[in-house]
């Protein structure tokens, strides 16, 4: 007796759909590009969105169809739904790359190698494109970043440990707090900076104003990241710093910070791309100035966004083409700063 | 022996619960930084507050229901003549009627968007799908607001033409002249691109947390997966969907750069959303902040003021929802 001899069945798949019943699917396909072929052609429905508007439909109609021939009225239901919800979906992501490639296309028109090396302090709106650049822009908006770092990054983490570590009186307030603050629009925040500070001191706009407003939009954002991320941290961590003998303190900066490093950098990234593209509390706050300024307590500073603004206002051919390739700039760093954050966030999990 | 052993155990020591010097200091510090979200809540209202009284003091109820706003001045600088008059009326009104479009257009996708993410999209595109959505929450305004005049307006404005056409014998549909450019509708259509990925993320985490016994009991039952959703989903998730939902309203109407790009900012209260004419509370303070006199930047703060009330008194509302479903803080 060799096994040789044995004779397997082959494997039948019997779930596998035969050719035969594939037929209503394959007219259906035909059905569908036929109508939105047709009510392209013969409606209103004109233009991208019409095209999709009219192809949702015919799915959405065919697959209707088609399930409620062969399952009856609620697979009908079920098929019609689920047509809906997936195109809906999908209309969520057309602005995406609408933005993406329009930003992309008209960005790249306005630059040149000067644009990052010089700035508009001689240049006009007006003047062609292969004069002035946005060094300015660039240069205030690194500064204003880093002053709102420094003062909302401390304070946001330590909000993030009082909420997670301490748990003291007013915990479930202070968390609510933070959740409205992150709500509070962005104009109020220049609007508190410039009654609070510069109409009672007589200093006028500079670069730390606004980054005393962007720090203010940024604080909520770094305090829930970073309460999120200290809370996935294993309260085992903790109890075993405590049972070594060592105080909350020293569980907290040598344990558990360390071990959420991370994501507590991917909670400031986060901030970071917050604010990054803020305008509004900078109109009130920073003047907007034309030439590179180093000294953010003196004179005003420049900003992307305020660039953009100031780009955009004037209304020429050649400032417009600027505001986009200073955006092109703007979106490029706000994407470096989310795709770092996402990278580092999943290299915790 | 035993007297040896007894001799060489230390005394006890004392147990307490009372904190190193260390940890007083630490926890002090940490105190005092966790305050600064109360301290600031509580400055932009008092300083806001303070620059704005004299003008709400003068004012009074008419700062709110006012349609005119009127800042007399002469060319020197100084007062002029006729009172000057400060009423954000048709502001509120208009901040109002933008954010409401935004969430009647974009809740909808929103909530589709999180069922498609939860229940329908095929594991191996839905991070990249989520990382789509999350990339638009990331876009700063401005890029919206320039993106929605040069882009989004022309095809609104067809859309808004259509809708005139067809549904033109709804009072809210109709227009007084065929003026469709920058219309209150259209400034919604962007505020709903806006809002669509906070309220899509939040809509996402409380589906989420639907009972997985409560699902498959229903598939059990011989659910299709539409009335699984319909009878377990969206039940348990309204609470939730309704404060995402209330969350996008609050973003909508402290939104400023976006809709001072696209709206044409005029002083009425229109309720016609597709003709060419509308405000925003927001806006309007940028639109007055540049050539403003001493006495009508403080008419801005009393309206800045009356914004940060209003977003302050929605977003909460949204939280308590939010929070009534997911239970960890966001």
């Amino acid at each position: 007796m060799s096994t040789a001899t044995l004779n397997y069945p082959k494997p039948q798949k019997p779930w596998r759909p035969k050719q035969r019943d594939l037929v209503p699917t394959y007219l259906g396909v035909i059905a569908t590009l036929l109508g939105t072929w047709a009510l392209v052609e013969f409606t209103g429905l004109a233009g991208k969105l019409g095209a999709f508007g009219a192809a949702v439909l015919c799915t959405t109609v065919v697959s209707t169809f088609l399930a409620g021939r062969s399952r009856g009225k609620q697979a009908a239901k079920n098929a019609a739904v689920a047509s809906l919800i997936t195109s809906l979906a999908l209309l969520a992501m057309f602005p995406v790359i609408s933005i993406l490639g329009t930003v992309l296309v008209r960005g790249t028109k306005g630059l040149y190698t000067g644009f990052f090396t010089t700035d508009m302090g001689l240049a006009s709106v007006n003047d062609p494109l292969n004069v002035g650049g946005i060094l300015h822009a660039i240069v205030g908006t690194f500064l204003m970043i880093v002053i709102a770092t420094v003062i909302s990054v401390p304070l946001g983490i330590s909000t993030a440990i009082y909420l997670t570590e301490i748990r003291g009186p007013g915990s479930r307030l202070i968390r609510f707090l933070v959740q409205a603050m992150s709500g509070v629009p962005s104009i109020v925040a220049g609007l508190f900076i410039y009654s609070a500070i510069i109409t009672g001191s007589g200093r006028g706009f500079n670069g730390l104003w606004g980054a005393l407003a962007l720090a203010i939009l940024m604080l909520p954002t770094v305090a829930r990241t970073a309460e999120e991320v200290l809370l996935l941290i294993a309260e085992d961590l903790r109890e075993a710093g405590l049972a070594l003998g060592a105080t909350q303190w020293r569980t907290v900066a040598m344990v558990v910070v360390p071990a959420a490093k991370s994501g507590l950098i991917t909670a400031m990234i986060l901030g970071i791309a917050r604010i990054a593209g803020e305008t509004a509390p900078l109109l009130f706050t920073t003047g907007g100035g034309d030439a590179t300024n180093l000294n953010p307590v003196d004179g005003v500073m420049g900003s992307i966004p305020f660039a953009i603004w100031k780009a955009l206002i004037s209304g020429s051919a050649e400032s417009n083409a600027r505001a986009w390739a200073s955006i092109l700039v703007l979106l490029v760093l706000v994407m470096i700063l989310f795709f770092s954050a996402r990278r580092l966030g999943k290299a915790r999990r | 022996m035993t007297l040896m052993a007894e001799k060489q155990i230390p005394a006890p020591r004392t147990i307490t619960t009372k904190p190193r010097t260390s940890d007083k200091i630490f926890r002090g510090v940490i105190f005092a930084g966790a305050l600064s979200s109360l301290v600031i809540l509580a400055a932009i209202a008092i300083f806001l507050g303070l620059r704005g009284f004299e003008i709400l003091a003068r004012e009074g109820l008419s700062f709110v229901t006012g349609y005119e706003w009127f800042s007399s001045i002469n060319s020197d600088g100084t007062a002029g003549e006729d009172p000057s008059v400060y009423g954000i009326g048709a502001m509120l009104i208009g901040t109002i009627v933008t954010a409401l479009i935004a969430v009647a257009i974009g809740v909808p996708i929103a909530i589709a968007a999180a069922l498609y993410l939860n229940f329908y999209s095929p594991n191996a595109i839905k991070g990249f799908l989520v990382g789509v959505i999350d990339l638009m929450a990331a876009f700063p305004s401005i890029l919206f607001g320039l993106w929605g005049f040069n882009i989004l307006m022309p095809s609104g404005e067809y859309w808004a033409k259509l809708l005139h056409k067809y549904l033109g014998w709804i009072p809210l549909f109709d227009v007084s002249t065929p003026f469709f450019s920058r219309s209150p509708f259209i400034a919604g259509l962007v505020l709903a691109i806006m809002i669509i990925p906070i309220v899509t993320s939040i809509a996402r985490e409380v589906f989420s947390q639907t009972p997985l016994d409560r699902i498959q009991a229903a598939y059990a039952l011989g659910a299709t997966k539409w009335t699984m959703i319909r009878a377990v989903v969206l039940p348990f998730g309204y609470s939730g969907v309704v404060g995402g939902a209330m969350l996008g309203l609050g973003r909508a109407m402290g939104e400023t750069v976006a809709v001072f790009t696209v709206l044409n900012i005029i002083f009425q209260a229109n309720f016609q959303i597709l003709l060419g004419a509308g405000g925003n509370v927001a806006s309007l303070i940028i639109l007055k902040f540049g050539e403003a006199s001493a006495e009508e930047i403080k008419a801005l703060m009393a309206a800045g003021l009356m914004l940060f009330l209003l977003t302050l008194l929605v977003n909460m509302l949204a939280d308590l929802l939010v929070n009534r479903t997911v239970k960890q803080g966001r």
